[in-house]
């Protein structure tokens, strides 16, 4: 009974496998260190769909194993590129300011160069200023702690509020929902700071690194590559063992688990911020990719495309998640992208740029009603895990509770 | 014999019906207490205030030797102070193992990050297994309880329970679903667990209360209404006519 984690978790190696493999392959066919055969843009799509994959896999833990259905956790997600953004932008213009003041006569003093990198940064927004929240962008370490400390502890004191009262279910995905748009609206202000609706740009650009961008989209994606591996084999070590027990527990039947003595409260709150953390780390190998964030990024309905993309994939299974939101972002990519040919039924066209949302909509209301183990449930043909038929009854009485066709014998 | 819990005048209203009135009740250290009573007496509304589930409009719980009041603590801390509890629906975690349940309920620190990291002892899985052949449930340790016949998620609650270690047992109908031979089976576990602990029982059959050979309180209309031994309350006129008379 006290196997490894890993031979309790067979499903991890298969994982971790198939990515090296992927890793492998994309390395071997990019521009920067291989045959060529993809370009590096496509390198950036695949990287920038590694991190939504772990962001996937923190939406799981929350909603999959812990029954929360947080619809916020873009939030973190996009605040985790706003905190790296800051540093790209301000070490990159500081190098730019520091390259056109050397010519001038007389030496510039901090003053001055501080001034020039301010009026590079927020003369869009009509300013020159640096505001307070830019205090530790010109530090490299700071600003990376920032990456892990701004969200998590938005989510902590957010969590904490949430928790303690016991607001769950709807109630709660409504106030994640409200968190969203308000941290969105903020960030759509000129004074917020963070450059209003211009957003931060030109983030692809690595200060101080002579190396294209070819070069430079391999290490970024390499990195998701390592974020979602580690990411990955975490998140399960933390729902294996007793505590996986607890937290799938709470989504089954918190009021059990609260008269075995367990602090739910607790519990939740360390799952939130936990993966808020992530979600924010994956937002930080996000954006340096995507070359650009601004607050559309933040909108409430990505934070609900994340629960689309894990409920598609199949909740309460990691890879699952991963499965998710690879497929869903990559084939929005390419039907948004106007790759897709438009049909033409003669009195009407369909473009697939405007109805990809409906087909996504649709497949996602095919999913909940007639596979609610997803994509992922795929699997379980080859492993034979059946769903065993409980009459219609649910696991549990709470509302995040596993239905009955995404159980197990 | 100490006083471990103390309940004194307590009153719940719910939608203007009163469902506990004026309700006192006291159970020592170690000792067995069957309550009986018609449907809709309040007996499980009885364990829901002393569990925390339902605070009520009035009146005083009393706990330990420290006289510590429990209607100031929430359902974990409850639960951790040392009151167990075994609900009317047999309630387990279905989407789990018989084994991650004894697991979760074996007795050790809550918090989240001592739980994160814990691996089990030897001398926890050899409790669980303990805990699994008391209840008859040793082969069945690795299916998932939602799997098990409503029988034997009776028996795995109650083993939960033993694997918790409370100093109080609140056991609601342990014995629906059970054969007759379960049941005899049941009486032995309790009786044994209430030589060192106090055990609360609520149950309807007369030959299982009998079985138990404890002082038995009799609740109607959410007050006591009659206390002692079976014999002594089954011959209470007022107890045949609301109770036995049926
Ligand atoms: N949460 C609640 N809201 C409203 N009424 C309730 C609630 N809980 C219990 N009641 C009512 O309080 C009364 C006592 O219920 P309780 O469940 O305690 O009875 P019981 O003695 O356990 O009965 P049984 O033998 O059927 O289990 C009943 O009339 C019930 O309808
Ligand atoms: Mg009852």
């Amino acid at each position: 009974m006290r196997r490894s984690f890993i031979a309790r978790n067979p499903s991890i190696l298969v994982f971790l496998a198939c990515l090296a493999l992927f890793t492998l392959a994309i390395t071997l066919m990019s521009e920067a260190t291989g045959a060529g055969l993809i370009s590096t843009s496509f390198v950036k799509t695949l990287g920038k769909t590694l991190c939504l994959c772990l962001v996937a896999v923190a939406m799981d833990l929350v909603w999959g194993y812990c029954g929360i259905l947080s619809l916020g956790h873009f939030a973190f997600f996009g605040l985790g590129g706003y905190m790296v953004g800051m540093w790209l932008m301000y070490a990159r213009t500081e190098i730019i300011v520091a390259g056109s003041l050397a010519n001038a006569p007389l030496p510039p003093t901090p003053a001055e160069i501080s001034d020039a990198i301010g009026s590079q940064i927020f003369g869009v927004v009509g300013s020159s200023d640096f505001p307070l929240i830019w205090s530790f962008a010109h530090s490299f370490w700071a600003q990376m702690a920032l990456v892990v400390i701004v969200p998590g502890l938005l989510a902590l004191v957010f969590g904490w509020l949430a928790f303690r009262s016991r607001v769950t279910g709807v109630y709660l995905s409504i106030l994640t929902q409200a968190m969203t748009l308000a941290l969105s609206l903020y960030l759509f202000q000129n004074e917020s700071g963070l450059r209003g609706n211009n957003g931060l740009s030109g983030l692809q650009n690595l200060p101080g690194v002579g190396a294209g961008q070819d070069a430079v989209s391999m290490w970024f994606f390499w990195g998701s590559a390592l974020a979602l591996a580690l990411g990955y084999v975490i998140c399960a070590w933390v729902v294996s063992g007793k505590f996986g027990s607890v937290v799938r527990g709470i989504r089954d039947d918190e009021a059990r688990v609260r008269f075995l003595g367990y602090s739910v409260e607790g519990y939740k709150l360390f799952i939130f911020t936990f993966t808020a953390v992530i979600a924010a780390i994956a937002g930080a190998l996000y954006y340096p990719q995507a070359g650009i964030i601004n607050p559309g990024e933040v909108a409430p309905i990505a934070s609900i495309y994340l629960a689309v993309w894990v409920a598609i994939g199949g909740r309460g299974r990691l890879y699952g998640a991963v499965i998710g939101a690879a497929l869903v972002s990559l084939v929005s990519t390419w039907f948004t992208g106007g790759l897709v040919p438009s049909i033409r039924l003669g009195f009407y066209t369909v473009d697939w740029v405007d109805w990809w949302l409906v087909l996504l909509g649709l497949s996602f209301v095919l999913v909940t009603l007639f596979a609610p183990k997803g994509i992922g449930g795929l699997v379980d043909l080859i492993t034979d895990r059946i769903a065993p038929n409980r009459h219609g009854a649910d696991y549990g009485p709470d509302k995040g509770a596993l239905r009955e066709g995404e159980g197990r014998k | 014999m100490a006083t471990l819990l103390e309940v004194s005048g307590v009153s719940v209203t719910f939608d203007g019906y009163k469902a506990i009135r004026n309700l006192s009740f006291s159970i020592g250290e170690a000792e067995m207490r069957a309550i009986i009573g018609p449907n809709g007496a309040g007996k499980t509304t009885f364990m829901d205030i002393v569990t925390g589930k339902t605070s009520p409009d009035e009146g005083r719980v009393i706990w330990g030797e420290k006289s510590v009041n429990l209607l100031k603590m929430n359902e974990a801390r409850i639960a951790q102070a040392g009151i167990g509890r075994k609900f009317q629906r047999p309630t387990v975690f279905e989407d789990q193992t018989v084994h991650a349940n004894l697991l979760m309920a074996l007795k050790n620190p809550r918090p989240s990050f001592a739980c994160l990291f814990y691996r089990p002892s030897t001398r926890d899985l050899d409790r669980v297994a303990q805990l699994a052949d008391e209840v008859g449930l040793s082969d069945a340790l690795m299916r998932m309880s939602g799997e098990l016949s409503h029988g034997q998620k009776q028996w795995l609650e109650i083993g939960m329970l033993l694997a918790q270690e409370p100093r109080l047992l609140l056991v609601d109908e342990p014995a629906a679903g059970m054969t007759l031979a379960e049941r005899e089976h049941t009486t032995d576990l309790l009786k044994e667990a209430a030589k060192t602990r106090a055990v609360v029982v609520v149950e309807h059959d007369m030959e299982f209360v009998r079985r138990l050979e404890c002082k038995v309180t009799v609740l109607h209309e959410g007050s006591v209404l009659a206390e002692g031994s079976l014999d002594h309350v089954t011959a209470n006129p007022k107890v045949i006519e609301v109770y036995l008379g049926r």
